[in-house]
């Protein structure tokens, strides 16, 4: 009953980061990766005893002639290897492939050992398609919640009718993506972060998993419901509902927190940026489902008594 | 009772052994697994095709049907002729590049078209493992001989005398070409090339012959004329044979180029992407690795949090582990960084399942029920939650699949895959394994022992 009694808290909580990310959203804006907009990225390792100086590169890169987006640092191994981010606008061109290197390796300095891992292109027309898929899946997963959530509820329809808890787990996944979407606004500014293909997939999986969630404890409101005594309220049933999923909650976002720990420090390279936003999102989503979900499903049984 | 008990205990036993020989089967008696070019190291190309000219064709060909006939048969006709002749062109322009990449060796290299409904873009993909400078991938693909025939139409203005010629696209081009040959012409001992045509293409030729004898035919490679013969009369069944002013040399390297294959559509590089195989070996140990670590921290929070069914939860999560690396070898999946997270991930879902029935077994024995009955309870109860929860997960999963691009495809994929067999792990392999420790009564004397064990660890 506490998290029920202390709604208000709780939600001022989630209201002040949701709105606080929409206006980061809104005012500072997020970079869209290449991905989306087309352009190329590679990515170089530096061995050195050094620091390599991000600067320098974006520098000679431009004074050779490239269009460059953004240079960071992707990731820094223990024994010293760094993983330099290089993005361009456009591409690398056969022949100005050896001014490129020429760019990144300081002109073959050799207190560097450089070495290009990977390079990706994108082209404007496939942009434009990943673009449009990303937005797709994520209308698409949206509208597959709503409608299941409505049928697998249709059997309790008093108080509150099954649409409404459709319509609430949507308002938890919106709340969930927000949070993220704000954290890379402002890591847009401190580090460059842009937003993948990646980010959209680690989106989806929020999406997914804090659905799963949130349908844990609204089946166990639905089963307290059948068996409600006549002196309960709703906000009493909704109260030892959440009381009695709270555990499980607790205990499977730490499991699957640990196990995204363990990809964020151990995993491949590739999908590093990809496990911090999983991170975020799960405990965002962990947080909905317990603290945003089922009080707003008693404020909601209030209003239409009004 | 005690009948039950003993099934249940057979079950188990039975569940028990087939995981071990799944185990053994996964180690020791089949392949590797299939990883993306981004674990294995090699380059993806992606082309778009450039049907201007095909459609154009088409159009025109509906134009003139419709112009014909009206009838709405006539038009339906057309409309998929258009289709199939752009899938023709697509698959031959797959079977081009196939040849020519096995040309130069590439192992396992995988050449697939695409539609793309969202640009409107038919797209040739190229993968090719192993391979990892760029430029040299391109140059590999990219030479890229086209073919095409056309009329010269001299027309003479009778006012004016003036003469202008017009040039008609035949149709015939380098999707008609069998093979082509170097030869010499036995009275001047030049070098020519003769081209063979197969049967679609003879008829065409046929045709063309008949139909303009007395003209001339330029013969088109890559938009430049090589070669235009006067055409003496209808050549049936023939061959066509190219006898510009080559040098031998010239002549030899435009019959590889032919045999290897004249495109029958221009491409144009979309994107690209290489990955250095060291990158690639690297996040293979990384994704394993991690995936271990994982394992290895929940089975631990298992056994500390619910004591023996975490145990017996934890040997139910292994098997499950097994069957879901058993499916990604025979199915077989392919595996990429994203799949290799979307398979950790789903371990980390896939034991919410247990945390959802432990949790109610501590609820069912704390209101007093006996093992036994607390057990099947809490099996029963948490059903619907992990029932709804997982078809939810799956439902996004089968979206990512089927409208996502290649890699939300393969995260839906895997992470399909591992929650589906999760949740038939939960409800079927851990109920057996902890059936089978189930006392059958009260009065057993390992009774009190065991219900210490059923208990949970940390949380009172």
């Amino acid at each position: 009953m506490f998290i029920i009694k202390h709604k208000w808290i709780f939600l001022t909580v989630s209201i002040i980061l949701v709105v606080g990310s929409l206006l980061l959203v809104a005012t500072k804006g997020i970079k869209r990766g290449i991905d989306f907009t087309g352009g190329t990225e590679v990515v170089v390792s530096y061995k050195s005893a050094q620091d390599v100086d991000l600067g320098s590169i974006k520098d000679n890169l431009t004074r050779t002639g490239f269009e460059v987006k953004d240079v960071s640092l992707q990731k820094k191994d223990l024994d010293g290897t760094n993983y330099v981010s290089i993005k361009l606008l456009g591409e690398v061109s056969q022949d100005k492939r050896q001014d490129f290197e020429r760019a990144y390796t300081f002109d073959n300095d050799p207190s560097f050992v450089t070495k290009q891992i990977s390079e990706n292109v994108i082209g404007p027309s496939i942009g434009k398609e990943l673009t449009q898929k990303a937005v797709w899946s994520i209308v698409l997963v949206s509208i597959v919640i709503i409608l299941f959530v409505t049928f697998s509820f249709r059997e309790v329809s008093k108080p509150v009718s099954s649409f409404k808890y459709g319509l609430l787990t949507i308002v938890t996944l919106i709340h969930d993506i927000t949070i993220p979407l704000g954290m890379y606004a402002v890591l847009g500014i401190t580090h460059g972060a842009e937003i993948d293909s990646l980010f959209v997939l680690a989106l989806l999986t929020i999406m997914g998993i804090s659905m799963a969630d949130t349908i844990v404890v609204f089946d166990r409101v639905r089963e307290n419901l059948k068996n409600r005594k006549s002196n309960e309220t709703f906000a009493e049933v909704v109260g030892k509902s959440l009381n009695q999923t709270l555990l499980r909650s607790f205990n499977t976002s730490l499991a699957v927190l640990l196990v995204l720990f363990a990809l964020y420090f151990f995993g491949p390279l590739s999908i590093h940026d990809f496990s911090l936003t999983l991170i975020v999102g799960m405990v965002v989503g962990t947080y909905s489902s317990i603290f945003v979900a089922s009080p707003l499903l008693v404020l909601v049984e209030k209003w239409q008594k009004k | 009772m005690k009948e039950k008990k003993f099934t249940h205990r057979v079950v188990a036993f039975w569940l028990f052994l087939l995981a071990c020989l799944l185990w053994y089967l996964l180690l020791y008696k089949t392949g590797d697994f299939k990883y993306g070019l981004d674990l294995n190291g090699g380059t993806s190309l992606t082309y778009v095709a450039d049907l201007s000219k095909i459609t154009q064709a088409n159009q025109d060909a509906a134009n003139a049907s419709t112009s014909v006939s009206t009838t709405t048969g006539q038009k339906v006709q057309t409309v998929a002729g258009t289709q199939l002749n752009i899938e023709d062109s697509m698959n031959g322009l797959r079977d081009v590049i196939e040849k020519r990449v096995n040309m130069f060796g590439v192992s396992e290299s995988i050449i697939r078209t695409e539609y793309s409904r969202y640009t409107d873009e038919h797209r040739l993909i190229v993968e090719l493992p192993g391979i990892t400078n760029l430029d040299e991938a391109i140059q590999m693909i990219g030479d890229t001989p086209i073919l095409e025939f056309k009329v010269v139409d001299e027309k003479t203005d009778s006012d004016t005398g003036a003469t202008s010629t017009e040039l008609i696209d035949t149709g015939l081009n380098g999707n008609y070409l069998k093979k082509s040959i170097l030869s010499f012409d036995p009275y001047t001992n030049k070098p020519e090339v003769i081209l063979s045509f197969n049967d679609e293409g003879k008829k065409m030729f046929a045709e063309i012959t008949k139909n303009n004898i007395g003209k001339q035919v330029a013969i088109y490679l890559d938009g430049q004329v090589i070669s235009s013969p006067t055409i003496q009369q209808e050549i049936d069944g023939g061959d066509a044979t190219i006898s510009g002013n080559f040098t031998t040399a010239e002549a030899k390297t435009l019959v590889t180029r032919l045999n290897s294959g004249a495109l029958p559509v221009p491409v144009n590089l979309a994107s690209s992407q290489v990955v250095e195989a060291t990158l690639g070996t690297q996040a293979k140990t990384d994704g394993l690795l991690a995936g271990e670590i994982a394992l290895c921290i929940i089975i631990v929070l298992m056994i500390l949090w619910y004591r023996l069914p975490g145990l017996l939860a934890s040997a139910a999560l292994m098997v499950y582990v097994g069957v879901v690396l058993f499916l990604f070898k025979e199915i077989p999946v392919v595996l990429t960084a994203a799949g290799i997270a979307g398979f950790i991930i789903s371990i980390g879902v896939a034991i919410d399942a247990n945390i959802l029935i432990f949790e109610r077994l501590k609820e069912e024995l704390r209101s007093g029920k006996n093992l036994s009955d607390a057990v099947e309870e809490a099996f029963h109860r948490a059903w619907t939650s992990i029932r709804d929860s997982n078809i939810a997960s799956i439902l996004v999963a089968l979206i990512l699949f089927y409208f996502g691009s290649a890699l939300l495809a393969g995260f839906g994929l895997v992470f399909g895959i591992g929650v589906f067999v999760s949740m038939l792990s939960a409800m079927f392999v851990s109920k057996y394994f902890i059936r089978a420790f189930v006392p059958e009564s009260t009065d057993s004397k390992y009774y009190k022992l065991l219900k210490f064990l059923f208990g949970s660890g940390f949380s009172k």
